[in-house]
């Protein structure tokens, strides 16, 4: 019985921590490259409604999911030019983008609010492997394909980020864009290359929600998360492989929280993961003393060549 | 001849206000273009919208009523954002001002001509020690500020949804999610056929002009704009980070409890539903304070300028039937014009035939930002 409510609750932490991971992963190559996006709460909202539409009108999964994934980026693509080639403030950009972004995204969305997916994604199990005992039921049953893929980006991202050239190369635009100028590297291209990536895995993480989790159109229905996945990004100290323990952390204390419907009200469980966010971030804080733990230097500050900020 | 970009020293005032007004200009525009892609004629549904806002008495009222909240926690903002405290948690803020004054206004009885005070006293030191949380977590900590206080703004909106649903839901209300309705001393008085509250105006105007004061001749004001131009100037100089972050984040916060008193003891007499409350109050109010580019004073033109936006998003949801959402992505869309627009401000173009001089302002100077020189 108990070994029972421990493999729910992975499994439905599993399934609530995906877009989180999608969303955090986006925002660690984006920050490793110096570049902030507060945007993601917008770009996801953007990538769900886009999915939605057109899954909706084609019926067609894989379109759907580039519809999502090409809304992160178009958005993603206006980030990027803001903050690395206009050197403008880039957390007003994307604070716009997030109020814009969900703003636009309920108003697309508004004659579907309710109206479920005719042919949403299907979770399934996998072979096999959910036969095995705990890890079965765990983690091989009833999830969706995306949740697979986000835990495969979580590894491709790590390889590309911490062993390959190109990863080095966008950790130094991050660290300290005059050296990799220095070094040959183009600091505004690499940067605006990374925002975009980041803003197809937030297109990603929306299309899990639209297409997956709930796949009905619900006005707000990122409800937040794109800022809870900043919050996780610095929870996983910027490194890709942490955001998966990070992301599933999250979604268990969500599923957790439900179980705690005798002790406490609704409204009361629904604020605990803000307020578990904000403490968590303490925590980190507070362990690795004053500043922040492992953000990269240049993380915020535009580059303009010759020019010291 | 080849065009660089070189850094200015300050903008021309002439430059920040025409590219600040070219930047609304240019969303309200887009504005036209969205009733013209609804099927509306453009121009007919836009003279309807100026017509029901700005030429009938009870638009003009609305227009004001929004304009109310908006000065109050954009004034405070302006102050958060001149030291580059992205207090981004005003909504909740906001929240936490109503909170505080509607226990006071339920609980506190008998309070006759003191209640009003006594309300809006409760309001600021509530949302005040809200906002200080994420204040002392910064400045103690360096937590991120933006992650914590926008945190902030879901934790207040559930816990209000809490307290109307439970323990401060009204005896006399059945089938409804609100308060008991508060005693009639605390109702702020409102100009006739209208829903501007009188006091919370006053108090908005005054503290718009109080902050300018703060900001220009005051230590804390001193600190405050030092802190954010040049951070390590400001060490140098003795500025504490601690007691300035604090100072600021209280007086930023308690502006926006006061709005929500406002809110609350001023139109609805009751604690609602927090999206009723606030609707978004505490994020049009960033561009409130972005918009007055630093200057507390401006916002007494920027608020009621938004505040005609917002009231403007009604009357296109009445009258011409469009979606309400039409004004977060106006919102949306001026902030981000705003922003591309700040290269011009920060950099003037310069043709050149051999390599320029070098920058004037090279080291120390502060990232491009909304909070321009004063």
């Amino acid at each position: 019985m108990e070994l029972e409510l421990l493999t729910t609750t992975l499994a439905r932490a599993l399934a609530f921590g995906t877009p989180l991971l999608l969303a955090a992963l986006g925002e660690v190559v984006a920050e490793r490259a110096g570049v902030v996006n507060l945007g993601m709460e917008g770009m996801m909202m953007l990538g769900a409604v886009a999915g939605f539409m057109v899954a909706a009108a084609t019926g067609s999964l894989p379109l759907a999911l580039l519809a999502s994934t090409l809304a992160g980026v178009a958005v993603a693509a206006l980030h990027g030019v803001i903050a690395t080639f206009l050197l403008a403030n880039q957390f007003v950009s994307g604070l716009a983008i997030t109020i814009g972004g969900v703003g636009l995204a309920n108003l697309l969305g508004k004659e579907w609010v309710g109206k479920p997916l005719a042919a949403p994604m299907l979770p399934f199990d996998v072979p096999v492997l959910s036969g095995v005992p705990l890890l079965g039921p765990a983690f091989f049953t009833r999830q969706y394909a995306l949740t697979y893929a986000a835990l495969v980006l979580a590894l491709v991202v790590w390889l590309v980020l911490f062993r390959s050239r190109v990863g080095l190369t966008l950790r130094t635009v991050g660290e300290s864009p005059a050296a990799a100028d220095a070094a040959g590297a183009n600091v505004r291209r690499v940067r605006f290359l990374a925002v975009l990536v980041g803003g197809a895995m937030a297109g990603l993480a929306g299309a899990y929600l639209s297409l997956a989790y709930r796949p009905a159109w619900g006005e707000n229905i990122t409800n937040g998360m794109g800022w809870i996945a900043l919050g996780l990004t610095i929870l996983a100290l910027w490194h890709p492989l942490r955001a998966v323990p990070a992301a599933l952390l999250f979604g268990a204390f969500f599923t957790l929280s439900f179980r705690l419907q005798a002790v406490l009200p609704p409204e009361l469980l629904t604020l605990l993961p803000y307020l578990v966010t904000v403490l968590a971030l303490t925590l980190i804080a507070w362990r690795g003393g004053r500043g922040a733990v492992g953000a990269p230097e240049a993380l915020g500050v535009p580059y303009r060549r010759g020019e010291r900020e | 001849m080849r065009l660089r970009w070189v850094r200015r020293d300050a903008p021309p005032p002439l430059l920040t206000f025409g590219v600040s007004a070219a930047s609304f200009l240019l969303a309200l525009g887009a504005a036209l273009v969205a009733f013209a892609a609804y099927g509306l004629d453009p121009w007919e549904a836009g003279a309807t919208v100026v017509r029901r806002t700005l030429l009938d008495g009870r638009g003009l009222g609305e227009v004001v009523r929004r304009s109310i909240p908006l000065l109050l926690t954009g004034a405070g903002l302006v102050l958060a954002l001149r030291a580059r405290f992205w207090n981004i948690g005003a909504e909740g803020q906001i929240l936490a001002g109503a909170v505080a004054a509607s226990a006071v206004a339920l609980f506190a009885p008998g309070l006759g001509v003191m209640a009003v005070p006594a309300l809006f006293a409760a309001a600021f030191v509530g949302a005040a020690l809200y906002g200080l949380v994420p204040a002392l977590l910064k400045a103690r900590l360096g937590v991120n500020e933006i992650i914590t206080t926008l945190m902030f703004n879901y934790v207040a909106l559930y816990a209000v949804r809490w307290l109307i649903n439970g323990p401060w839901r009204g005896k006399s209300v059945t089938g409804f999610s609100y308060s008991d309705r508060f005693p009639r001393e605390t109702y702020l008085s409102v100009l006739d056929g209208t829903r501007v509250h009188v006091p919370t105006l006053v108090l908005g105007i005054v503290l718009a002009l109080g902050l300018t004061w703060l900001l220009r001749y005051t230590r804390l004001g001193f600190s405050i704009r030092l802190l954010g131009e040049a951070p390590d100037a400001a060490r140098y100089a003795g500025v504490r980070l601690l007691p300035t972050t604090l100072a600021l984040a209280a007086l930023s916060a308690g502006a926006a409890g006061m709005a929500g008193a406002g809110e609350v003891a001023g139109i609805h007499h009751r604690l609602i539903e927090p999206t009723s409350i606030s609707m978004g109050f505490g994020y049009t109010a960033i561009l409130v304070a972005l918009l007055a580019r630093g200057h507390a004073w401006a916002t007494l033109i920027t608020a009621p300028l938004l505040g005609w936006v917002l009231a403007a998003g009604d009357v296109v949801k009445v009258s011409l039937q469009l979606p309400f959402q039409l004004t977060d992505v106006m919102t949306g869309l001026t902030l981000l014009l705003l922003v591309a627009s700040e290269p011009l401000l920060t950099y003037r173009p310069m043709f050149a035939r051999r390599p320029p001089p070098p920058d004037p302002g090279q080291a120390g100077r502060p990232a491009p930002s909304a909070s321009g020189g004063e």
